[in-house]
């Protein structure tokens, strides 16, 4: 790993209202990260949270609110301009393109940010970090399993040298074991890189052990705010919202 | 048997710009997901202004540059100005618009041009070249084949090993994934809008001059043949395109042939529709990619 | 049209309200001269193809670029089945019925074998496929130019005004009789399956044939017998074509002519049979006012000649282009929003189902139904890759 300095931004949501045509699905949700932090959404099936992540990455237009991305305004920022910027979200679904090799995948990552030699080196950095997709390079997205397919996800988004990395539910579908591998991965690469890092997650625990503050939605508001450690350790918050 | 060595050699050239033509209407699928019933007439409008340029310079070469450039433009326009807002219409808006640009390109042909039939010359002999007493290809056929078959080479290296070719793949497999990435996603679209449509054009550039001339409705069989080679091809295949227009454009000349030339477009329906009952993935696509 | 008959619902209803319209319209030829009245009988053959093509388009959301092939085929068996009841020694009504008779069955058996190859493809193939089909005809009639007649097509016996009307009408108002009888029967049959739970199934195989067939709709089926009923109002068409010009001939049924019938279902709005009365008025009556306007303005023969049909071609593209980019309800969607609004200016409740017939969406849902539209409001404006069940739009959805 090339020695790095932090590299993360900090990210400022305000008074964010988001609907597709009906109710809203996000009342007015705020939030705010310090450069390099870890956040970790929580929140039950329909709380908002994809809702949340696509608004970010432009996707999702929002009716109201506003978002910073360190310091400046992106809101009226396409949402290949914002990647550019430094946003990176990794889609949940394990959201490779699946007609295209895990090399292409890591390339199309890397287009925008580096030329020749660099994107090469950037390249063969992911490859050290997710040590499985190193032999499955040549093999077409399709072809890799649930694990192979998240990590190339994250590499792909890694490889671009983001500002702030949004993952949504890197855990669906993957067996408890990997998702261990997958949040030990996505903890270390943002602990080298000093990346902000916004995770949206329903496994509280895993999303837990590797935050440094977690934020519960409910039904498109935020119902609590706190560190990592205090809500998983505060059993009336847990009972509340994230029920167990 | 010299006669079909004769018919063969001839369909493999004609096959080859069926097949080029074809590889036009694959581009847009890919990049866009419509059949575009447009591109003959759009490729016709950039031949008419070739062979204005043509006219003017007195260089075939001249005409053929500016046909190809005027398909780029032409392509550029329409995805801008029209296609661009049928996604969010009917879901038959693709095709139906495509339908009204077609009648509106003819007829502002017609009236511009008239409905006569203006030869085109070609840039090199088209009488055949005996090969031991036996006529074959002539100097115009090995051109074209030659013309087409670099065309074809070019665009698989430009979409398998350059960058460019790299977020054209993706911006037409995922186009939200690939947005996320940073990559303009609807430039993408918009360029394969423009290589398809220079594409298109050169085609029926080459097209044409074998046959009766220029005339508002030059490539609308052009347009049938290669939507047939497309689907026997599979549209998502450039390799099943370049197969299926040698194969489309063999099996065609031998139609004509041995059968009569008012036998072809029947012939064409037939393997249309035997492909389409038997094999609608088409006969080179592994994918099952019929249910857009 | 409430107040005709106001106890009457359902299939019964239908078939009154056809009976009035057909009444209504042979009245009126009274007041049209011999060319009008020829005028309207090539409209009501029209009629008889766009309504067929609008609910094949509208209802199943398959696409036909060959009708004008289907009414060929119509035509043909009928001057076929006529010319033979001539031979037999028949004239008059038998023969007509033979005629007909003969035009159904021939469009039912092309629709099917159509239909079974349709019913496996989807948007753009059937589309080209038919495409090939509108091409291949002039090539089919000269291969079997013997029976066909070639290029030059068939001609049969006109049939005179029957003897106890003589006196009454001439022949050209007679032809619009048989014409518009024709189209009653056809049309008032469409809109009565239309109404019926074939058309509901017709809309759930449109909307998502997946979720269609889980739920028990046997997909295939229905769009094999929406293809075969499309067909046969395009061959009935054929045929009142057919009886009225005495002749058939692949040059009038032409890719431009079929062509011509998708821009009259889109510009009437697709799935609206009043709608396609009005596009089918308008294919027959715009190119003869773009003539008669390009006759007032003195321009060089060169011109004008380059001008006639080309003017009328390039408005119908300009139309099409346009209907479908800024109002896909075509006209039937234009006169449904203004009586959307006007009831809800007096009247809270919304306009109900029976005369609906014309009052349709794009996608044929009636203003009544308002399960389309609010599953449209809630996808999201942004390009994911498009399902044919995103598109589901109502013409008031458009106006944002
Ligand atoms: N494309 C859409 N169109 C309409 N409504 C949507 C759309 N996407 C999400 N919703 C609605 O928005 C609400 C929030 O959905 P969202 O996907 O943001 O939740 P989530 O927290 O990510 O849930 P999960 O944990 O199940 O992924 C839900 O009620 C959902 O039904
Ligand atoms: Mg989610």
């Amino acid at each position: 790993m090339s020695q790095r300095t932090a590299t993360g931004v900090s990210l400022d949501i305000a008074g964010l209202t988001v609907g597709y045509g009906g109710e809203p699905v996000l009342h007015g949700v705020g939030l705010t990260l310090r450069p390099g932090e870890v956040v970790a959404v929580l929140g039950a099936n329909g709380a908002g949270k994809t809702t949340l992540l696509r608004t970010l990455a432009g996707l999702v237009r929002p009716t109201a609110g506003s978002i910073e991305l360190g310091g400046a305004d992106i809101l009226t920022l396409r949402t290949e301009d914002r990647a550019r910027r430094g946003l990176a979200l990794v889609p949940d679904g394990q959201s490779v393109v699946a007609e295209l090799t895990v090399d292409e995948n890591l390339r199309l990552g890397a287009l925008w940010r580096h030329r020749g030699a660099a994107r090469e080196r950037a390249i063969a950095e992911i490859y050290d970090l997710f040590e499985p997709l190193a032999r499955r390079r040549s093999s077409a997205g399709h072809q890799l399993s649930g694990g192979e397919r998240q990590m190339l996800a994250i590499g792909r988004a890694l490889v671009a040298e983001p500002a702030l990395l949004a993952v949504d539910e890197p855990s669906l579908g993957l067996a408890p074991l990997i998702v261990g591998d997958v949040m030990t991965a996505l903890r270390d690469a943002a602990a080298s890189r000093g990346l902000t890092v916004l995770l949206a997650e329903q496994n509280v625990t895993s999303a837990l052990s590797i935050a440094d503050r977690g934020v519960v939605l409910s039904l498109g508001t935020v119902v609590a705010d706190a560190p990592a450690d205090l809500l998983a350790s505060d059993a009336d918050l847990r009972h509340a919202y994230l029920g167990f | 048997m010299d006669h079909l060595l004769f018919l063969i050699a001839t369909g493999l050239a004609r096959g080859a710009i069926f097949a080029l033509f074809a590889l036009s209407l694959v581009l847009i699928w890919r990049a866009a997901r419509i059949i575009n019933f447009a591109q003959g007439a759009m490729a016709l409008v950039a031949t008419y202004a070739a062979f204005a340029v043509t006219g003017m310079t007195g260089s075939y070469w001249a005409g053929l540059g500016a046909g190809i450039l005027a398909g780029a433009a032409i392509g550029l326009g329409v995805e801008r100005g029209l296609m661009r807002f049928t996604r969010d219409s009917h879901p038959l808006a693709g095709i139906i618009v495509a339908i009204g640009l077609v009648m509106v390109l003819q007829a502002l042909l017609g009236i511009f041009f008239g409905q006569q039939h203006r030869p085109m010359h070609t840039p090199f002999s088209d009488s055949p070249l005996t090969v031991g007493g036996v006529p074959l290809l002539s100097p115009y056929d090995i051109f074209v084949l030659v013309v087409a078959l670099a065309v074809m080479g070019g665009l698989a290296l430009l979409f398998n090993r350059t960058s460019m070719g790299l977020q054209l793949r993706a911006s037409a497999f995922s186009p939200e994934v690939s947005r996320v990435l940073g990559v303009r996603v609807s430039l993408m679209v918009t360029v394969g809008w423009m290589l398809s449509a220079a594409v298109a054009a050169l085609a029926a550039m080459l097209l044409v001059p074998t046959e009766l001339g220029l005339n508002p409705h030059s490539t609308d069989v052009l347009f049938v043949y290669a939507f047939t080679v497309a689907v026997v091809g599979g549209l998502d295949s450039p390799v099943g395109a370049l197969l299926g227009g040698l194969v489309v454009g063999v099996a065609m000349t031998l139609v004509t042939g041995y059968l009569g030339a008012t036998f072809a477009p029947i012939g064409v329906l037939v393997l249309l529709v035997v492909v389409l009952l038997v094999k609608p993935g088409g006969i080179f696509s592994m994918r099952e990619a019929r249910s857009a | 049209m409430n107040r005709i008959a106001p106890s009457l619902t359902g299939a019964p209803r239908t078939i009154v309200m056809g009976a009035v319209l057909t009444v209504v319209a042979i009245a009126a030829t009274f007041g049209l001269d011999p060319y009008r009245n020829f005028q309207l009988a090539t409209i009501v053959a029209y009629f008889c193809a766009v309504a067929g093509l609008t609910l094949l388009v509208g209802l199943t959301g398959q696409l036909s670029l060959g009708h004008a092939a289907l009414m060929a085929v119509g035509g043909y068996a009928y001057a076929l089945t006529a010319s033979l009841a001539t031979d037999m020694g028949l004239d008059g009504l038998p023969r007509f019925l033979l005629g007909m008779a003969g035009a159904i069955a021939a469009s039912t058996l092309h629709g099917l074998l159509l239909g079974l190859a349709g019913a496996r493809l989807h948007g753009p193939y059937l589309a080209g496929l038919t495409l090939g089909i509108a091409i291949a005809l002039p090539a089919v009639t000269a291969q079997f130019s013997g029976v066909l007649g070639g290029d030059q097509g068939l001609r049969i016996d006109r049939d005179d005004v029957p003897a106890v009307l003589s006196r009454l009408i001439v022949v050209e108002q007679w032809q619009a009789w048989v014409a518009i009888m024709i189209a009653g029967v056809v049309v008032t049959g469409l809109a009565a399956v239309r109404r019926s739970s074939l058309g509901l199934r017709m809309r759930a195989v449109r909307d998502d044939e997946t979720a269609a067939r889980l739920s028990g709709v046997p997909a295939g089926r229905v769009k094999v017998v929406a293809f075969t009923l499309s067909s046969v109002a395009a061959g009935a068409g054929g045929a009142a074509l057919c009886f009225v010009t005495q002749s058939v001939s692949p040059g009038a049924y032409t890719l431009a002519f079929s062509l011509l019938l998708v821009v009259a279902a889109v510009v009437g709005g697709l799935g609206s049979i009043g709608g396609a009365a009005l596009g089918a008025a308008l294919i027959v009556m715009l190119p003869w006012l773009v003539a008669t306007l390009t006759d007032l303005v003195d321009m060089p023969a060169e011109l004008e000649q380059r001008l006639s049909g080309n003017l009328g071609l390039l408005v119908f593209g300009a139309l099409l282009i346009i209907v479908m980019l800024a109002r896909p309800g075509g006209l039937a969607g234009l006169r449904r929003g203004r009586r959307t609004r006007r009831t809800s200016a007096e009247d809270p409740t919304p306009p109900s189902g029976p005369d609906a017939v014309a009052a349709t969406s794009p996608t044929g849902a009636t203003a009544a139904d308002p399960a389309p539209a609010s599953a449209l409001r809630e996808m999201p404006a942004n390009d994911q890759p498009r399902t044919p069940q995103t598109v589901l739009q109502s013409p008031t959805e458009r106006e944002r």
